[in-house]
């Protein structure tokens, strides 16, 4: 397919993400929420649907949905109302799934996303509701047989339900990639999507461009990364391009995504889908949310990705796509703030340009957390103090710096030990640089009849002679005066 | 004549009998009779036997709570830890809870000796109890008679003497109705007042336990144990609970009591009247004042409730699919064939019948026409009552438009069975409490009426229902094949 036949048309996505909420107990029942444990542990009378039992509402999970709702700018309506979405399958105990339909916790709201450099666009957010989970069927233990585990059942969800508003899987992922920065911001969610504690479901329809009307969608499940909904959306887009060139019809339906295949398949077609039957749970009463409760949970929440943004920008000079980089994970924010506190407040440009540059490298590579830095955020700031203070240049800092993620000790012991102190008497450079004079007679010729650029290569000579610990604008200026 | 609890625990206190003798004797009663009247599905003789004997220590210490050393029956649809709870169904014919309603729980810790399970309709889905698993209870006064439903066995047992006492739920006249049927006194009190926790719901915003017994000074008893707000059921309320003995001896002077020209109109049997009449002229006596009232959506309640019980309905017994409990089929071949037979053959006609229609009335199209409809039409009906409220402390009615009918004589007619409800079912949609109490027979059966009361307002129709019983002896007739 050629590039001029994508461009006819223009791609539309919604996402509905599904964040496991940080509660430590369930959603309707006391039992625990702790993932891994030895299957059905975890699951009490009310979690397995025995008859006669009630569901208590976690009003922890309902406070943390706020959060996100203001978060949002949404609006939150002082009533919100559980709703029983009814179907049968075998690891879903009640028949029903206690979830919301009229009345969502969290109303409409947006978010802004920078899907490239310097690119801005805000994202509309239809709402975002309370539900609890399923458990899990396991088809792989059992012969012949299906087992389940109920652990899972219970555990609250916020389903974050966005509006068609994006027109690429970058944006896709740009959008899926800010709420699961927020949610943890918000310490609502561990996101963790191996886990399935953070969950993208795309719904993903093209037309041709200029239209104005919303192809018939499908919707993909099953991604358990960002890398892939990208992928699943872009192979879902050119899917369903052919399916029309084709002279086909897009039908309404669910698709899973194969990671191993890279591929997406049918797996429900949505005109033989359940009829929920939703209604309201008369289990559960309305929950009343007073402005009172708003304000105080508003005023409870901690510094957000875009405040921090802005703030980085106009107190500390950061530049819009350094703030952005340095806000998008919330412990990469947390590991400048921590080094910054300890730093000389000049040295904000240079911590960041190490913490996303050589330490975001080396992390990447080794495949690590910023949580799991081996270097430590007070080890970054001596390192970056003895730049400052002269000790060493900024290109020994490298060596340091890669000494320091070996283990070698911090930055003075491998200073020290490997005898890397910048030379900065005077004395001690001169005769270098006599040296380099005495040893290329042709270039400091050329350098006194005009020719500039030759002062370069004698300053490297002079470094190199150094083994790169002379100061390199001591050298530059000594040079110089020798030279006139 | 069998004892009232009152009674019980006056022999009790004074050392007259011992629980354990009771509790014997009423044993002995349920093997003589049960096979006659079928009121019971499981009788838990071990363990009341165990429970009278701690009753007694306990009463030897002079120390006893409430019911200490009472024995009584729980409808088999209240969950009992460890005894099996069928709920009247093949479905749950092999289900045993691992925990106690907390209507249970509450009585327990009162001290009081569960004798047994009582017979119900099935899911307590029925007026006559003849939808049980476990085959229809005979009512006492008459055994070719049907009990009333869908608390029929615990109804019938307090009627025939097999237990002083027993619980029952109401989510449309289930306590009621077999009260007014089998002439014993219930209450079911306003929606929250007792916790839903650990009885199998069948319209979770209508379902409500309450007590059977011989008077209303022992059901103000039972209610007292039973009631109070439970952090396991959101629904529950948390109004404190009145001292409802204590206020039993108020007199009723000056008491405005409504009777609804609505509930005294065509379809009641005019013998009902005519004996609810002269019970009525009897509260004037004692100094009542009787006014005429109207609820003028009642006609709307059936239509209403038929359509919110049955769409709860079909989805609280989802859960009821083979998979974690309950009746499973003989070798699936796959998952629908679980879910197919399980259901096909766990649940009964009537049940089925009730899961159709409930799914049809919130299925997509429908639901704005019939659920949402019918909860418009609950609040009217709601206001009615509020309505009447404005002028009067109470209303007063029959409880049912004619007497026990024959068993079978409305199987295959669900409309006509459906209607016996008529005066009953208005109270759930409210969330109002109502009371049964015997005030004479017609056909040698007893007739029952209903006092309906404001929202917590329990304290009030156990007063009127106590000063009624003071100046008759309706409830203290016993039949004869029983006595």
């Amino acid at each position: 397919m050629t590039a001029a036949e994508i461009s006819q048309w223009e791609t539309v996505i919604g996402l509905e993400i599904h964040a496991q909420l940080a509660t430590s107990s369930k959603i309707f029942s006391g039992a625990s929420t702790a993932y891994g444990a030895e299957a059905n542990t975890q699951a009490c009378a009310v979690d397995l649907g025995l008859p006669g039992v009630l569901p208590v509402l976690n009003r922890e999970a309902v406070r943390m949905a706020i959060r996100f709702g203001v978060a949002i700018d949404a609006n939150i309506d002082h009533q919100s109302v559980f709703a029983r979405k009814n179907y049968f399958y075998p690891d879903l105990p009640k028949g029903y799934q206690i979830s919301q339909f009229e009345h969502p916790i969290v109303g409409k709201g947006q978010i802004s996303i920078s899907p490239a450099e310097g690119e801005h666009k805000l994202v509309g957010i239809t709402r975002a509701h309370l539900e609890e989970d399923a458990g899990k069927s396991i088809h792989d233990q059992f012969p012949e047989q299906s087992g389940i585990d109920l652990n899972r059942a219970g555990t609250p969800l916020l389903e974050i339900v966005s509006e068609p508003d994006m027109r690429s899987a970058k944006e896709a992922v740009a959008y899926a990639r800010k709420i699961h920065s927020l949610v943890r911001y918000l310490e609502i969610c561990d996101g963790n999507m191996q886990e399935g504690s953070f969950r993208c479901d795309a719904n993903v329809s093209i037309r041709r461009r200029g239209s104005d009307q919303l192809g018939t969608r499908a919707e993909i499940k099953n991604i358990n990364s960002f890398r892939f909904l990208e992928r699943a959306i872009n192979h879902e887009v050119e899917r369903q391009i052919e399916v029309i060139e084709d002279g086909g019809r897009v039908v309404q339906e669910t698709r899973l995504y194969d990671s191993e295949r890279d591929e997406t398949r049918s797996m429900r077609s949505k005109e033989e889908a359940n009829d929920y039957r939703y209604f309201p749970d008369p289990d559960l009463l309305p929950v009343n949310i007073s402005a009172s409760d708003i304000a105080e949970i508003r005023a409870a929440l901690p510094e957000l990705p875009e405040q921090k943004k802005q703030r980085y920008i106009s107190e500390l000079g950061l530049s819009d796509y350094n703030a952005e980089l340095l806000t998008a994970n919330r412990d990469t924010a947390v590991y400048f703030e921590t080094a910054f506190a300890e730093a000389d407040a000049t040295q904000a440009a240079v911590l960041v340009n190490w913490i996303l540059g050589d330490l975001a490298g080396a992390l990447n590579k080794a495949g690590l957390d910023i949580t799991e830095s081996p270097i430590n955020p007070a080890a970054l700031v001596q390192l970056v103090a003895r730049i400052a203070d002269e000790t060493i240049s900024g290109k020994i800092a490298k060596q340091v710096f890669d000494a320091m993620w070996q283990g070698e000790g911090n930055a003075d012991e491998i200073i020290e030990a490997r005898g890397l102190r910048q030379i900065t008497d005077s004395g001690a450079i001169e005769t270098l640089i006599d040296e380099v004079i005495a040893a290329n007679p042709e270039q400091v010729e050329q350098f006194r009849a005009g020719k500039e650029k030759v002062l370069g290569f004698l300053v490297g000579q002079v470094m190199k002679e150094s083994r790169g610990k002379a100061n390199p604008g001591q050298v530059n200026a000594l040079l110089r005066d020798k030279l006139k | 004549m069998p004892m009232t609890v009152t009674e019980i625990r006056q022999g009790l206190a004074s050392g007259q009998f011992s629980s354990v003798e009771i509790t014997r004797d009423y044993l002995q009663r349920i093997a003589q009779h049960n096979p006659a009247l079928n009121c019971f599905i499981s009788v838990t003789e071990d363990l009341a036997l165990q429970q009278a004997g701690a009753a007694d220590a306990l009463l030897a210490q002079g120390n006893p709570g409430l019911l200490t050393g009472v024995p009584l029956a729980h409808k088999d649809l209240f969950c009992t830890d460890g005894v099996k709870t069928s709920c009247g169904s093949r479905m749950l014919d092999n289900f045993i809870a691992p925990y106690d309603a907390t209507a249970v729980e509450r009585i327990r810790d009162a001290g009081a000796v569960m004798l047994g399970k009582t017979n119900m309709d099935e899911f307590a889905m029925g007026s006559s109890n003849e939808n049980s698993w476990y085959g229809n209870v005979a009512n006492p006064w008459n055994t070719a008679h049907v009990p009333g439903g869908s608390s029929g066995g615990s109804a019938a047992a307090v009627a025939a003497g097999l237990a002083p006492a027993a619980t029952g739920t109401d989510t449309g006249g289930s306590i009621r109705q077999p009260a007014a049927l089998c002439g014993v006194t219930g209450i079911k009190p306003t929606y929250g007042r007792v916790s839903r926790y650990g009885m199998i719901a069948f319209g979770s915003s209508l379902d409500q336990g309450g007590p059977f017994a011989r008077s209303a000074a022992d059901c103000a008893l039972l209610l007292q144990a039973m009631s109070g707000f439970d952090a396991r059921d959101s629904t529950s309320s948390d109004t404190p609970v009145d001292d409802y003995s204590a206020r039993l001896e108020q007199g009723i002077e000056g008491l405005k009591i409504g009777l609804p020209k609505e509930y005294f109109a065509e379809g009641l049997d005019s013998r009902l009247a005519r004996v609810i009449e002269t019970a009525i002229d009897e509260l004037r006596k004692q100094g009542a004042e009787i006014l005429d009232i109207s609820l003028p959506n009642t006609h709307l309640s059936i239509p209403t409730y038929y359509v919110v019980a049955m769409a709860e309905c079909s989805s609280n017994l989802s859960r009821f699919d083979g998979v974690r409990f309950g009746h499973r089929c003989e070798n699936p071949v796959d998952l629908e064939d679980l879910y197919k037979r399980s259901r096909g053959e766990g649940f009964g006609a009537e049940v089925k019948r009730r899961i159709l229609i409930g799914t049809y009335a919130l299925s997509a199209g429908y639901y704005d026409a019939y659920y949402l409809k019918a909860q418009q039409l609950r609040r009217m009906i709601k206001n009615d009552f509020q309505t009447a409220f404005d002028s009067v402390d109470l209303i007063l009615g029959p409880t049912t438009p004619e007497v026990a009918f024959k068993i079978g004589a409305k199987t295959d007619d669900p409309v006509s069975m459906y209607l016996q409800d008529i005066y009953t079912i208005s109270l759930n949609l409210a969330g109002l409490p109502g009371l049964s109490l015997p005030v004479g027979f017609v056909d040698g059966l007893p007739v029952g009426m209903q006092l309906i009361g404001n929202y917590f307002d329990e304290a009030r129709l156990l007063q009127v229902a106590h000063r009624y019983q003071q100046v008759s002896d309706w409830h203290l007739q016993a039949p004869e094949a029983f006595s």
